[in-house]
């Protein structure tokens, strides 16, 4: 059970959170204009990292503020987490 | 009790206390502090069991947790009996009812042992060989099989214990009150750490608080005496936290870690009545020092499982610490020293030590050159072949070692004893590290697996991390502990520490008999009878992975979960092999470390609250006007209100009739709320919804339907414009949470630009919705200061108002095709609304309709449910609800996606009607449709979505999804059923009132 600093609210307990999938895929700005193969690039495909992932997470039963988080799913270990909007910490 | 076993003891057991209990149904006498398994060994009984496989007799093995023979099942009540439960963790109180599992009719006398003359028929895997043919045969096998499988009985009744759940946080959390968590707890908890110290058993110290021996000696003083002191001063600290009879059962990532408190399990039977059992602990701790301590390993030799052949350092325990004499004469077996510790405790305490057989060629540390001074007899270099007495051991063959330790030579010596005591040196217990996710580490010297790489804050200390000799666990104990908390304690500097040193050390896996391996019955896994034979025929038969063998075997795979046997397990593989044990790893130890009841794990989460239940401010008229409630997520909503003894099927025909006819009522406080404000309202809820939002005028309501970005139907409902920049949407009962999650996602993550504020106020309302014709002479007799002309109140549109001066909203918007308002108002005042529109709807025979009456009253409209009639791979289109998608806005969710080459197909699954040709035959929800009757294999077109018998046009309706059903409008097909087929014919979704005239009625 992880925890998680919440950028908002600090440590919390992971059952407050939910995960949101891969972060920084952008919804495209003019999705008329794509291919159904770009379009179905955003749509379906994710990345299932073994080592450092970038992941999208939201403070369900607390904030309720989605926020980005920097986690090894490895080892599980969590490297950074940082607003939405910001840049990642690590690369 | 026999007197003869019992030695005056009273420091750690209160033998002034005399407890009664029964086991077997026979009532025997212990003390105060015995375990039931101590308590048993005083009444001269060893015998407690029958093995899982070949029902062989077992008696009482060790002293703790790890024992694998003496699991009972506890009390004999349906709700409150407990099978499985280990002997040697019961603590003793009057009225503890315990008996035997796994024989019939009784432990001494079970026919099942039967199953041991024929052991030579049930190898490894007897079952997954035997059992395969014929395979239609499988049906005939499973109900004996089961029969015979599983050991206790479960109880047949709901618990009546009360069970508990508590967060606990602190910066240092000890495992184990053993010398070395004595040590550790101690440092942190003078350094101002706030400190938890737990341990399952019922005071703290370990073996060395009954550790009185000249080899072992602190500040000279006894080892046991000098702890005593320590525990004393432990006690006094401030921040320290000490929690005794409480089990860690599991590890964690981010050092959470679960831990089961007994409260109630060692008190009196009648001083357990309302109190908390169990206690699950539920700990963050900022840093863990693990101190679980080490377990002794047994010896694997022919038939080294008979009742009396016991763990050396459990022998020792129940002399010095209960006071109980497993034996009078007993041997002892050893690869080690600290057996020697034993026979010397035996010695002292009068018991008779006949000899101890020692495969090690000869040592002479100083706690074997005590023993030997004691006059107790050695056999080097020996082992022991066999062993003699089918209920309990009655005596030993003792033969010489071969150099290699492979063979056995010489002449056999057979001595007579009433007790084995067995030692295969320590296993350190790393069950928790690895449970973290900590890799291990092979020492090859000792044969030992130690805490290697963790990720986490945590450190493991004493033996449980390698160190076996007193002064060794002192010194790194207090080195570690200041190292990992960054602290400098020099308490336990310049201590003078005495402690016999192991010098020679030899290891045999698996010990040679004078008999070849095909005849013997060297016992690995005691619970679960899998014998080191079982172990070499996997790998003869190919099995290679240690996770296989386990499998394959059921070694280590009973409720032990292999504490003694897996060691053994692994060498043997290693060394059939030819592999390094290092390099062959170990298999997974999993939570929880011991058995967790369900309760623990339930807590308080039964019966009531197992699951939060919602209900609408109307509920208790509900109750009293007698609905059936159905379940929508976590919402009770009333689904039918029965008159007289009507069935289900009546009262909705009735229902359904009069919300035609007359008027109806309706309950629609469940349906999701969100309040959305903002100067981008509008912009928001076009790009959220298919439709146009824009132009949608103040005081007016519209209908959207929201996708998914993947083009299909997510949720659907009326959303009101109260404001220029205040909307309030309303979504699906079982879909409110999620929309709002996914309004949120998109407003923060992708369009955070927008000015739009969302507030779910599904809670704040009661809606109550009136329809049918007379809904708005209803109306008018409760807001008589409200114009309801259509030219003031037209459909889609809403007005704020006031019922005896409170504000309401009243919208007029309708979900079963009749001229209908709903009234939200402030949800505390939403029952007493309620019964003003029923009180005003008596004259017009208003009837009160439940959720099944909506969905017929909808399904005549053709008004989609979604989640009913929708199941996430549905578009708009194939709805058939194209006039939804505005084809002038520039993007909104899902809007790609409606032109993908898949959901353009035009033989996409579609939603249409269905009548039957015998139109009082209802079809069933679910089922298929065809387009023949008797083709094979039978192509399914679809399947049945929606289906009632409507009251108001006097036949069966249905609404389906039908592969290319659009085009396919007036076609017969079949819907096949159990024992008739059914003939359909595909028609319009509209049912009833095509031309919308009854909603200005």
């Amino acid at each position: 059970m992880f925890l998680i600093n919440c950028p908002y609210c600090g440590e919390r307990d992971q059952s407050e959170f939910s995960a949101g999938g891969e972060a920084h895929i952008v919804r495209p700005k003019q999705p008329t204009e794509l291919s159904d193969d770009q379009w179905a690039e955003y749509l379906f495909m994710r990345k299932n990292i073994k080592g450092v992932q970038f992941e999208r997470w939201n403070h369900a039963h607390g904030c309720r503020k989605w926020f980005n988080m920097v986690r090894d799913t490895s080892n599980d270990k969590i490297h950074a987490v940082y607003k939405i909007g910001e840049k990642p910490p690590i690369n | 009790m026999s007197k003869d076993l019992r030695i005056i003891n009273n420091r750690f057991i209160d033998q002034t206390t005399r407890i009664s209990f029964k086991f077997d149904g026979k009532t025997l006498y212990g003390f105060k502090g015995d375990t039931l398994a101590s308590a048993l060994l005083a009444n001269n009984i060893h015998l407690v069991g029958r093995s899982f496989k070949y029902h062989r007799p077992r008696g009482i093995m060790a002293c703790g947790s790890e024992e694998p023979n003496a699991i009972v099942q506890v009390g004999n009540d349906a709700s409150m009996t407990e099978p499985n439960t280990r002997a040697t963790e019961i603590e003793l109180y009057e009225g503890l009812e315990a008996s035997s599992q796994n024989c019939w009719p009784s432990v001494n006398f079970d026919i099942g042992a039967i199953n041991n003359f024929f052991s030579p028929l049930i190898p490894a895997a007897f079952y997954y060989k035997t059992f395969m043919w014929p395979s239609n045969f499988w049906k005939l096998y499973e109900y004996f099989i089961r029969k015979s499988a599983g050991l206790g009985k479960s109880p047949t009744e709901p618990d009546k214990d009360i069970y508990d759940h508590r967060y606990l946080h602190c910066d240092v959390l000890v495992v184990g009150g053993g010398i070395s968590g004595i040590i550790a707890a101690k440092i942190a908890a003078k350094n101002n750490l706030n400190t938890l110290l737990i341990d399952d058993k019922n005071i703290l110290g370990g073996t060395t608080l009954f550790q009185e021996n000249e080899c072992f000696k602190i500040n000279n003083s006894y080892s046991n005496e000098w702890l005593k002191k320590e525990i004393e001063t432990l006690k006094s600290l401030e921040n320290l936290t000490i929690k005794t009879r409480t089990s860690l059962a599991a590890y964690h990532s981010y050092n959470y870690l679960l831990a089961r408190e007994n409260i109630t399990d060692h008190l009196d039977i009648n001083e357990k009545k309302d109190k908390i059992r169990q206690r699950l602990w539920k700990i963050r701790a900022k840093k863990v020092i693990i101190a679980t301590g080490s377990m002794e390993r047994p010896l694997i030799f022919n038939n080294n499982d008979r009742p009396g052949i016991m763990l050396s350092s459990s022998i020792k325990k129940y002399i010095d610490y209960y006071g109980v004499k497993c034996g009078q004469k007993i041997s002892l077996f050893t690869n080690n020293d600290s057996a020697y510790e034993t026979a010397i405790s035996l010695d002292n305490s009068g018991v008779n030590v006949n000899s101890v057989v020692d495969i090690r060629d000869k040592t002479n540390s100083s706690i074997v050159k005590q023993a030997e001074k004691l006059g107790i007899k050695i056999h080097w270099k020996s082992t022991i072949v066999n062993t003699n007495g089918y209920k309990k051991i009655n005596s030993i063959e003792i033969m010489k070692l071969s150099d290699d330790g492979a063979a056995v030579v010489g002449k056999k010596i057979k001595e007579q004893c009433d007790c084995l005591g067995i030692s295969g040196g320590w296993t350190p217990r790393v069950h928790l590290f690895t449970q973290s996710g900590g890799k291990l580490n092979f020492r090859d010297e000792d044969n030992v697996f130690l805490p290697g790489k963790s990720e986490l804050d945590q450190i493991s200390i004493g033996s449980c991390n390698g160190d076996f000799e007193l002064d060794e666990i002192i010194k790194n104990s207090v080195n570690s502990t200041n190292k990992f908390l960054k602290v400098n304690n020099n308490d336990y500097e310049n201590l003078e520490i005495i402690s016999s040193k192991e010098i020679h050390k030899k290891n045999i896996w698996l010990l040679p008999s004078d008999k070849p391996l095909g005849k013997t019955k060297p016992f690995l896994d005691f619970q679960n009878d899998s014998t080191a034979n079982d172990v070499k025929l996997a790998l003869r038969e190919g099995y290679k992975s240690i996770e296989h063998v386990k499998r394959y075997t059921t070694t280590g795979m009973a409720t032990d979960q292999g504490k003694l046997s897996n060691m053994h397990a692994l060498g043997i593989i290693a060394e059939t092999a030819g592999v390094k044990m290092g390099q062959l790893g170990t298999t997974t130890f999993r939570p929880p470390y011991t058995p967790l009841t369900f309760g623990t794990i339930v807590g308080r989460n039964v019966g009531e609250f197992f699951d939060i239940t919602r209900k609408t401010p109307m509920h208790e008229w509900h109750i009293k006007n007698k609905a059936v409630f159905e379940n929508v997520g976590q919402w009770k909503r009333a689904w039918y209100y029965p008159v007289d003894n009507e069935n289900m099927h009546e009262a909705v025909q009735r229902e359904s009739k009069a919300a035609r006819d007359s008027a109806g009522i309706l309950d629609a406080s469940t349906l999701g709320k969100i309040d959305i404000q903002g100067s981008d309202a509008s912009e928001f809820l076009n790009r959220v919804y298919t439709n146009a939002w824009s132009k949608l005028e103040i005081g007016k309501c519209r209908y959207g339907l929201m996708l998914n970005e993947d083009g299909m139907v997510y949720d659907d409902g009326v959303t009101t414009r109260l404001s220029e920049n205040h909307y309030l949407m309303t979504t699906t009962t079982g879909g409110a949470a999620n929309v709002l999650s996914k309004l949120e996602d998109y407003l923060q993550t992708e369009w955070p630009e927008l000015d739009v504020y969302l507030t779910s106020v599904t809670d704040h309302y009661g809606t109550v919705s009136v329809c049918g014709p007379n809904s708005k002479k209803i109306l008018s007799k409760v807001i008589p200061d409200l114009d309801l002309s259509d030219k003031e109140f037209p459909h889609m549109s809403f007005k704020n108002a006031l019922i005896d001066n409170i504000k309401c909203r009243v919208m007029r918007i309708s979900f079963t095709g009749e001229h209908s308002y709903e009234i939200n108002i402030q949800s505390s005042y939403a029952k007493s609304v309620w019964e003003k529109c029923y009180e005003a709807g008596k004259e017009f025979n208003i009837t009160p309709y439940g959720t099944e009456t909506m969905h017929l009253l909808r399904a005549e409209k053709g008004f989609i449910i979604v989640g009913q009639d929708t199941d996430g791979t549905m578009t708009p289109v194939d709805l058939q609800m194209d006039w939804i998608i505005s084809k002038k806005k520039y993007d909104f969710v899902g809007k790609r996606s409606l032109y993908r080459s898949d959901t353009i197909r035009e033989d996409r699954k579609q939603l249409v009607g269905l009548l039957t040709d015998d139109p009082k035959e209802v079809l069933e929800e679910g089922a298929q449709i065809v387009t023949e009757k008797n083709k094979q294999p039978i192509e399914m077109l679809g399947h049945v979505t929606s289906s009632y018998f409507s009251p108001n046009l006097n036949k069966s309706i249905a609404l389906a999804i039908v592969k290319n059903g659009k085009k396919m409008k007036g076609k017969k097909l079949f819907v096949p059923m159990e024992n008739k087929t059914i003939n359909v014919t595909i028609t319009d979704t509209v049912f009833l009132d095509k031309e919308n005239k009854r909603l200005n009625a």
